[in-house]
């Protein structure tokens, strides 16, 4: 479903380099790892279409993301592409259930699945509150949801697990897991973090040895 | 959730902020509000009150204070005319009607005013209780005065001299009250209506009863072998012709002064114009400034949002989505920016309008709503836009992926 062929890239000064090439399935898991600067956040944002490859090919299901651009490219990533990030970044003047809705508007998706997320995530009954009354943990995963919401095929995790204690870090990527496997989404999460590594099976590591 | 639901959440998430912008706005648009009501109405009234009379004819002076004494009644008169060389006027072809008017009595900062039954007439004026007067000392009130005054048809007062309040009291005529006047909407609401017999007869010394008691002249001048004079005479133009050479009569070969009502207001409002201006571009100003604060806000408050921005990004949003999520932010803040200073100006008027019972303004009204006020409201949005337009480009051109991995 996912597969990625011959992608170069290369930042204004830097030297360029390649990306491995891999596939994925529906449901399927891969851990990316390496060191800090050594372009997992690269990878991660060509496969979410934030970067343009400077060749290859990035095809989620049928659609080449590297050729779409604009509005397009930004309704299609909405709608099919989850992305959890290293802090949780839910927008502050909204409340949880809203964050989850403004995904929904965005890629103009109904909502009638957000108020079951929030409750496999346990934070259901934070739903009407405000980013800055949440945990960490729980902010974490209100940004899992967020990423859920559209009911995506790929789910892209990026040191997620980075600013969190080691009982909420195992409990993330747990969540991540189980979301990804129940909605047969594919997940990648990259990291440096070993307290992920023994979760994940199915890893690459990139820039080195870690 | 909508666009719109998403910036008015922003908005209020910095209520300080907002409300501060919106009241700044508010403030400026307030001022035009003002502005324009006054303007609007009281042109409107100058212009209502001076219908129907072409010239008017009085002492030389100021030809305005002629007009605003004579007209609106809320200047000194410029002096007494012979009624002989008034009366000479009366027979040139060119004149078709003339109300002579008397003045210089007052009766509790109301001024009586002598003249004949024309005068009602002039205005249209019907009689809401009584009848017209018919002898000497027989007065017609204005609505305005009899609700004031509680004064009703039979009842009896003495006027002072002068026509401001407080002077000496003519006591040995009293006045009786005969008539009261419908609500006019115009000056004559403010007047206390008499025949120019009582002006004169008041200011005589003694008491002559076959006077007192004889009918007084409904139209023109009154008959008379004595030596009389009037205030000002109201004059209606035969034919166009007259526009043009009977004020260069009157001026040129006579005693007397004349003006026009409708030249000497547009000078009127050319002076005042100029104060006018002043506030309004003052009311610019802070418009101008609002508009700087918006964008300052909205600026600022960019830096913050660049990554709410981004976030946006990666759930879907496309850059001309976040373009209208900050131009729409503008709009809805300068739209209540207007709402609230159409409403505060609205209040202001009505506070001014309550506080000057008897001044030059207590005839306009707060509940008047203009077309231009319409205008505030577009002109308004039209600041937020612009306001807007810098910040929201700069939204529109954010980078994602570096906004992402900057922290």
């Amino acid at each position: 479903m996912l597969e990625i062929k011959g992608v170069k890239f290369q930042y204004d000064k830097g030297k360029p380099f390649d990306i491995p090439d891999f596939q994925l399935n529906a449901g399927d898991q891969l851990l990316i790892l390496g060191k800090s600067g050594s372009g997992k956040t690269t990878i991660l944002n060509i496969l979410g279409g934030l970067l343009k490859p400077l060749a290859g090919e990035v095809r989620l299901g049928d659609t080449l993301i590297n050729q779409l651009s604009g509005a397009k490219l930004d309704k299609f990533r909405g709608k099919h592409i989850g992305i959890v990030f290293q802090k949780p970044h839910i927008l502050s003047p909204l409340t949880v259930e809203e964050n989850l809705k403004l995904a929904n508007f965005f890629s103009g998706i109904n909502g009638d699945r957000n108020l079951e997320l929030l409750q496999e995530l346990g934070i259901a009954d934070k739903r009407k509150a405000k980013v800055n009354t949440l945990s960490e943990g729980e902010a974490q995963r209100v940004s899992i949801a967020r990423a859920l919401a559209n009911k995506p095929d790929l789910i892209l995790a990026d040191e997620p697990t980075a600013s969190l204690d080691d009982q909420n870090a195992e409990i993330v990527v747990k969540l991540l897991q189980e979301q990804a496997r129940k909605h047969h989404a594919a997940l990648i999460i990259v990291t440096h973090d070993q307290r992920v590594k023994d979760h994940v099976v199915n890893q690459i590591t990139i820039g080195g040895l870690s | 959730m909508n666009m719109l639901k998403l910036s008015w959440k922003y908005l209020i998430a910095k209520p300080l902020n907002t409300g501060l912008n919106i009241l700044l706005l508010a403030l400026g648009l307030s001022i035009i509000t003002v502005l324009i009501l006054i303007q609007d109405q009281f042109e409107n009234k100058m212009s209502k009150d001076a219908e129907g009379i072409d010239l008017v004819v009085g002492a030389k002076g100021s030809p305005l204070q002629l007009i605003l004494s004579s007209v609106y009644h809320i200047d000194f008169p410029t002096g007494n005319i012979d009624m002989e060389e008034a009366q000479s006027l009366s027979r040139n072809r060119l004149v078709k009607n003339i109300i002579p008017l008397g003045m210089g009595d007052n009766y509790q900062g109301y001024r009586i005013i002598g003249t004949n039954h024309d005068y009602l007439q002039l205005y249209n004026a019907e009689i809401e209780d009584g009848e017209i007067w018919k002898k000497p000392f027989e007065v017609v009130l204005g609505e305005e005065v009899a609700r004031k005054l509680e004064l009703k048809v039979g009842d009896n007062f003495i006027g002072s001299h002068g026509i401001g309040s407080s002077s000496h009291e003519h006591d040995e005529h009293p006045y009786l009250v005969t008539g009261v006047l419908n609500r006019m909407n115009n000056v004559l609401d403010k007047l206390v209506l008499t025949s120019i017999e009582s002006v004169w007869y008041s200011h005589d010394e003694g008491h002559d009863h076959d006077k007192f008691t004889a009918d007084v002249s409904t139209t023109g001048f009154p008959p008379t072998e004595e030596d009389r004079e009037v205030t000002s005479l109201l004059v209606q133009y035969r034919n166009p012709m007259a526009a043009v050479q009977l004020p260069r009569y009157i001026n040129s070969r006579s005693s007397m002064q004349a003006a026009s009502p409708s030249f000497e207001i547009s000078r009127l409002f050319e002076l005042l114009g100029v104060g006018v201006k002043l506030i309004q571009g003052l009311a610019y100003a802070i418009i101008f400034i609002a508009g700087l604060g918006i964008f300052i806000a909205l600026f600022n408050s960019l830096k913050e949002r660049k990554y709410d921005l981004a976030v946006m990004r990666t759930l879907g949003a496309s850059s001309l989505q976040l373009f209208m999520h900050i131009v729409l932010e503008g709009i809805i803040l300068t739209l209540l920016g207007a709402l609230v200073g159409i409403t505060i100006g609205h209040v202001f008027l009505a506070v001014l309008v309550a506080q000057n019972e008897q001044g030059a303004i207590s005839g306009l009204s707060a509940a008047v709503f203009l077309q231009e006020e319409m205008w505030i409201i577009v002109y308004a949005v039209a600041v937020g836009f612009v306001a807007s337009l810098i910040p929201a480009y700069s939204a529109y051109r954010t980078d994602i992926a570096k906004q992402l991995t900057r922290s």
